[in-house]
Order: structure tokens, then sequence, then C-alpha cells
């Protein structure tokens, strides 16, 4: 297997404004309406579609989108949309919804069509992800109650896999979903699914559950690889405890990356965007973070509760970009830099597949098509074989596109054409 | 507390019991005044959300009176973890009647003897519990009960409060609210930390399953079933389910009148235990 890369897009509100963080409780949940400028978005939704299509264009293995509801820092809540419309405009790399809250679909078998249409439209190339869904997301926005919003959980994904894989019409009953006739229609390409991503936020349950079906489990944190290796380490003792393949492929990791000519060029163009990030779209009121119920009792025990103390709410550390740099939150420099912090991040937490954050926070368009193209250039080639001959063989977790699939970018010209009859003799 | 000589007995004893759907919890009983042997009404008392907190004024003073208090610990509330077991609103309505039968509280011909009392969350609990068999329930206290929703007065989101901003909504005098909650607890010790977030996981998860993200089941729908006499109880300083909620189930309920309680909020059997224990009495004798 080689490593896969996939060019992921947050999709950030570009214009929170500077007393953000003092004037604002949550940029969840409750962010303030007016903050939002329809018209403006019109420009913001296009330019990142067209920057996702440049990494296509670039050679990225991936194009990744994700599922957030009233959230500054994302403005995606269907991703389908936005995955449709790549589908449509490209033809070469994974189009990786990471994914859809699979929980919060009434019924969550409209999850099993839709990613049935998107893999149809995309020629096989859809990577499927089924995250629990964050509180923010889950709970506060869309009023699942926390102590049983797993449970629910793993039942829209039994529906969804059984719709997938079973070739007759059958019938559900489920606590929280009842149909008499399940019969997904249209039925994806990739058999028997697509491959199955399950993002995790450090919830230690969610290990298990990836390891008994094979899923792939990612990390998706804003923390950086230093501060997720601990997680990852725990992730892989347990792979080992249950005898499963040590194939790096099994994993996944987002990590923020800038890239510039030189280290110094790097803090100039990227420095102001990360700290937009970081000050502005993670203020996140933590009393939507935790909600009673959501959290096992393991987890918590294993967890740090810090956030919640009352002198810590008024402590807002101010991260500076050498914090970020340091602290492995980004990955930032020159190619060469980039490329050995990269190196090393992928052998410390043994993964296949890295979400590569290159568009954070408000960063202009040139400046992310200008990292993405040098990190695609310079960077990328050189850590696709880190894993040598270990895992040649090994399963990679990836899409397997059909080869003879239409490529749309190929044809979209000529899709307004006129109707010509066929040649040939009139009947 | 620690155990020394001249520690006062416990005023209730504890049983555990085991309900025929299966689930393990402990039982509250104080005996009335007078002796168990004194044919004393019987009042089946329901928790809030923040569950039982030390000895309980307000059911020792109901015992004082001469009633007989039998109080469930709700699943979740205790060591024992059952709560999986319930779901939703029926399953805690109906594990409110499985205690009440284990603890041979119901009487064969049927007669209703029962009383039945409630604060907050326990106040929606044994409304429902009425609405399901109101020929079982004798008279009916409630404290406050969540239960109904008023888009004019929206009740504050406590599953998104932080631990420190409990006090201020839950209690007239926020101050003595922080010790009740709290029994002084350190919150910069760590594992005292844990601890509380453990119970708070558990407790408040449970709690959620009749009360988020919306505190309302559709009682109302089926309050026209609640004949039984039923008093409310309420602080006029509630900031959490505010008073006009008072005038919402009076409305709603067939016989039922509000006695409003100055100097307390939402925690007012803690606030204002003695006013709490003479309403209270004087309606069960009613």
């Amino acid at each position: 297997m080689t490593v896969k890369f996939c060019w992921f897009n947050l999709m950030p509100w570009p214009d929170l404004p500077d007393d953000f963080k003092t004037e604002h409780r949550s940029v969840w949940v409750d962010i303030d309406g007016s903050l939002f400028d329809p018209e403006r978005a019109n420009g913001v939704y296009h330019e990142y579609m067209d920057q996702l299509e440049f990494a296509d264009e670039l050679g990225f293995d991936g194009i990744g989108v994700n599922e957030h509801h009233q959230n500054g820092y994302g403005i995606m809540p269907s991703p389908n949309i936005i995955a449709a419309g790549l589908a449509r405009r490209t033809s070469q790399a994974a189009i990786c919804v990471i994914g859809n809250s699979i929980a919060l679909y009434n019924p969550p078998h409209r999850v099993a069509e839709e990613f049935a249409m998107l893999d149809c439209l995309s020629g096989g190339r859809l990577v499927a992800g089924f995250p629990v869904g964050t509180p923010m997301d889950t709970n506060f926005t869309y009023g699942q109650i926390p102590a049983l919003t797993r449970e629910k959980y793993y039942e829209a994904h039994d529906l969804i896999m059984e719709a997938w894989t079973n070739p007759d019409v059958f019938a559900f009953d489920g606590k929280y979903t009842q149909l008499r006739y399940v019969n997904c229609w249209p039925k994806p390409i990739q058999q028997p699914h697509p491959p199955i991503y399950i993002p995790g936020g450090g919830s230690i349950e969610t290990w298990d559950f990836c390891l008994e079906n094979d899923y792939n489990y990612s990390y998706l944190s804003f923390n950086g690889y230093l501060a997720g290796q601990t997680l990852m380490d725990g992730y892989w003792n347990r792979v080992g405890e249950l005898d499963k393949s040590m194939t790096p492929g099994r994993a996944g990791f987002a990590q923020i990356i800038c890239t510039a000519a030189t280290d110094a060029e790097a803090e100039e163009l990227y420095s102001e965007h990360m700290l937009y990030f970081f000050n502005r779209c993670l203020h996140v009121f933590p009393g939507f973070a935790d909600p009673p119920g959501y959290r096992t009792v393991k987890t918590i025990q294993a967890g740090k509760l810090d956030q919640f103390r009352k002198e810590n709410q008024a402590l807002f550390k101010r991260l500076t970009w050498k914090d970020l740099v340091e602290g492995g939150y980004v990955i930032a420099g020159s190619p060469d830099t980039v490329r050995e912090r990269m190196e090393d991040m992928i052998k410390r937490l043994r993964v296949g597949t890295v979400f590569c954050l290159l568009h954070m926070g408000n960063m202009p368009d040139w400046k992310t098509r200008y990292s993405s193209q040098l990190f695609a250039e310079k960077v990328m080639p050189g850590l696709r074989g880190i894993w040598g001959d270990e895992f040649a063989d090994a399963e990679d977790w990836w899409c397997k596109p059909m080869d003879d699939r239409v490529r749309p970018e190929d044809t979209m010209a000529d899709a307004r054409r006129y109707p010509e009859a066929p040649k040939g003799p009139v009947a | 507390m620690s155990a020394t000589d001249t520690a006062p007995a416990p005023a209730f004893e504890e049983v555990v019991i085991t309900t025929r759907r299966g689930v393990t919890a402990p039982v509250r009983v104080y005996e009335p005044a007078g002796g168990a042997s004194s044919g004393a009404a019987t009042v089946l008392a329901l928790h809030g959300a923040g569950g039982w907190l030390g000895d309980e004024p307000v059911l020792a003073g109901l015992a004082g009176a001469g009633l007989r208090v039998v109080a469930p610990v709700w699943p979740a509330w205790s060591e024992h973890t059952d709560e999986d077991r319930l779901s939703d609103m029926q399953d805690f309505a109906l594990h409110g009647w499985d205690v009440a039968t284990e603890m041979g509280l119901l009487r064969a011909d049927g007669a209703a003897e029962l009383h039945l009392m409630g604060h907050s969350m326990g106040g929606m609990i044994a409304a429902e519990m009425a609405a399901l068999a109101p020929q079982s329930v004798a008279r009916m206290a409630l404290l406050c009960p969540a239960g109904m929703w008023l888009g004019d007065h929206p009740i504050p989101d406590i599953f998104a409060m932080l631990p420190y901003q409990l006090a201020e909504v839950l209690f007239a005098d926020p101050n003595v609210g922080e010790e009740v909650l709290t029994g002084g607890a350190d919150f910069s010790d760590n594992e005292t930390l844990t601890r509380f977030m453990v119970a708070r996981a558990r407790q408040q998860g449970m709690a959620g399953k009749i009360l988020f993200p919306i505190p309302n089941r559709r009682f109302s729908e089926r309050a026209y079933r609640v004949t039984v006499p039923t008093l409310l109880v309420w602080g006029r300083q509630d900031r959490l389910i505010p008073p006009a909620y008072a005038d919402a189930w009076q409305a709603a309920l067939p016989d039922a009148t509000v006695e409003l309680v100055d100097g307390a909020g939402h925690m007012l059997p803690y606030e204002q235990s003695a006013a709490v224990v003479a309403a209270v009495t004087s309606h069960l004798s009613g």
C-alpha cells in the first residue's frame, strides 16, 4: 500500500471579527446569525470547491469534506451536496465524505441512498465516513439524547450496511427506525460497499467498533501529531490485543500543513491565518463540548477535565505561531522541513491516510494554492512509499474506482450541445 | 459525616430491591413518627435530577408529621448500573409502579391508598404514573415539576451548563446552593472532579432521556387522566422552571391547587423545607 493524501477543506467562515473571542460565546451551536452573509457565501463556497478541484488536478489521492451544523468553521451541513459537485467536475481523486453523521438522518437509510448515488456518480470513487458526530452537532444542534446517541448510531450503521449488502427487500425493526420495505436503490458500484472510515475524536469505544468491522479509524483533531500520539498508541495497542493486522491502512490522521519556499516564508505567509483558526474558529463554549451521557464513564476516566474548571474559563491562552509549530499543531516550513516532519508524523502514528488541512481559517485562495502545489510537487511524492515493501500488498482501505468511468471534466464542454440524430439509415 | 458515638441515627433505612423488569436499586424508607405499625398513609417520593441529597429534610419532615415515606433512588443515582434498561418516559413511569409493586404499596383490591410526590424530574415521573393509573393514587403533590414547555418562558438548558453555573439557576440564594450541590467538595482536586464528572455523566445522562433537549414528553395530552387532587408547590424565585409553569400545570390538571413559596428557587425542598412539609402534609391529609 502507498500512503494516501486527502486534501481536506473544513470550509470555515472567513470573516469572523477580530473581537470574536471576547464578544461572542461560541463559534458553534449558538453562533451569532448576523455574522453570516449569504451573498458573501456565494463566493466562499465556489472558492472552496475550486480549491478541492485544484487538489484533484495536483494529484492528491483524495479530496475531502465533512459535516458540521451551526458552525463558524465548517459551513457544510450537507457534505453530500459538495461531494456531488466534486464528482461532476473531477474524475481522479477519491471523494472522501468523512462523513455523514448517520444517527442524524431520518431514516438513516437516506445515507445508504445518497452514498450509493455518489459512488455511481463518481465511478466508484467514494470513501464513506460514518462519524458518531460531535455533541455540538448531534446533541445540541440536532437534539439527539446524549445517553442514547451511541446506541442510535450503531443501529443506523446496521441498517445502512444491511441496505448495501442484502440483495433482497427486507424489513428493519429497530428501536429508533422501523422500515417495512428496505430496498436501497441505487446501489454502490464498490462491492460489497465503499471503504468505511470512522472519524473519531477520542472515544475509546470507537476503536473496538472499527476493529470488529475492519473499518479505518481516523483521528481527526486539530491538536497535531505530537498530542495525537498517545491516543494513536492506544489504538494500535488495541489492534494488537485483538490480533488484527498492523497495516497502516487501518488508521488515518488529520494534520494542518503549511508549505512555503522557506521556513521563514511559511511564518510570514500563514501565521495570521493559523491564529485566526485557533483563536477564533475553535472558540467553542465548553458547556457544549460534553453533555452528560455523551461520553461513557470509561472515556471520562481516561480523559482530561481541565476545561471544566471555572478558573480555566477565563484563562484563554492565546497561542502563538511558535507554539503551534513547536507543539506539532501545524507542520510548517520549506518542503524539506515539511517532508521531514510529515515522515516523523506518519511513522509515529503509523497511518496510511493523511487528511491534509492545507486551507485553514481565513487563508486567501492564492496562499492555499501555493502551499498545496508545493506540497503536492515537492513533499507528497517522497512520502507515498514510506511503508516500503512490508505492506506492499496490504489492504489500503481505499476506493476501487471502475476503469472506464465517465470523466466529466472531459465531457462537460459537450454537455450543452443541441440534439443531433445518430447517422445511419432512417427507419 | 463521620460515624461517632454522638452521631444521630439516620432518618431512614435503605433496602435494595430488584424490580420484575430486572432493575436493581436502593429504596429509602422513612418510618412515620408514630412507628411502623401505626397504619399511616404512605407517600412514594421521587427525587429530581440531583438525586437525594443528605438526609432530605422534606422526607424526614413528612415522616415526622406521621406519613410513611418510600423514596426510591432512581437508576443511575446509585452504584447499581441498571440504567440502560430504561430508555424513555414510559419506561420511567412504569419503573415507578414497579417499585411500588415491589415495595408492597398497592392494595390487592386496587383501592387508591398511595400518595405520590415528586420534585422537578421526579414530579414529571409522578404525574406520568398518575396518568397511567389514576385509580391507584389517592392524592399527589408535585414540587415545581418538569414536563411542560412554554415558548414564552423557555427553561434554561442545564445540559449546556458548566458545573459552577448551576447554583445560580437552581437556588434563590446561589451561595447556599453551591454548598448544597457540592457538599463543599474541592473541584481543584482531579480525583474529586473525575468522580463528579462520572456521576454527572450517569445521572444527568439518564435524566436527559426524558429532559433533553426540551423537557416535554407531551404529558399535557395525558393530563386529563390525572383526576386525583394535586397540589403544585412552586418557589417564587424559581429561575429554572419559573412560576408561570404553575399556572400551566394547574390549567392542564382536572383538580389542582397551587401554593407559591417565598425565598425559594427551583431547589425549594432544600431552601424552604418547613413550608414544603406543611403544605404537602396538609394536602395529603385533606
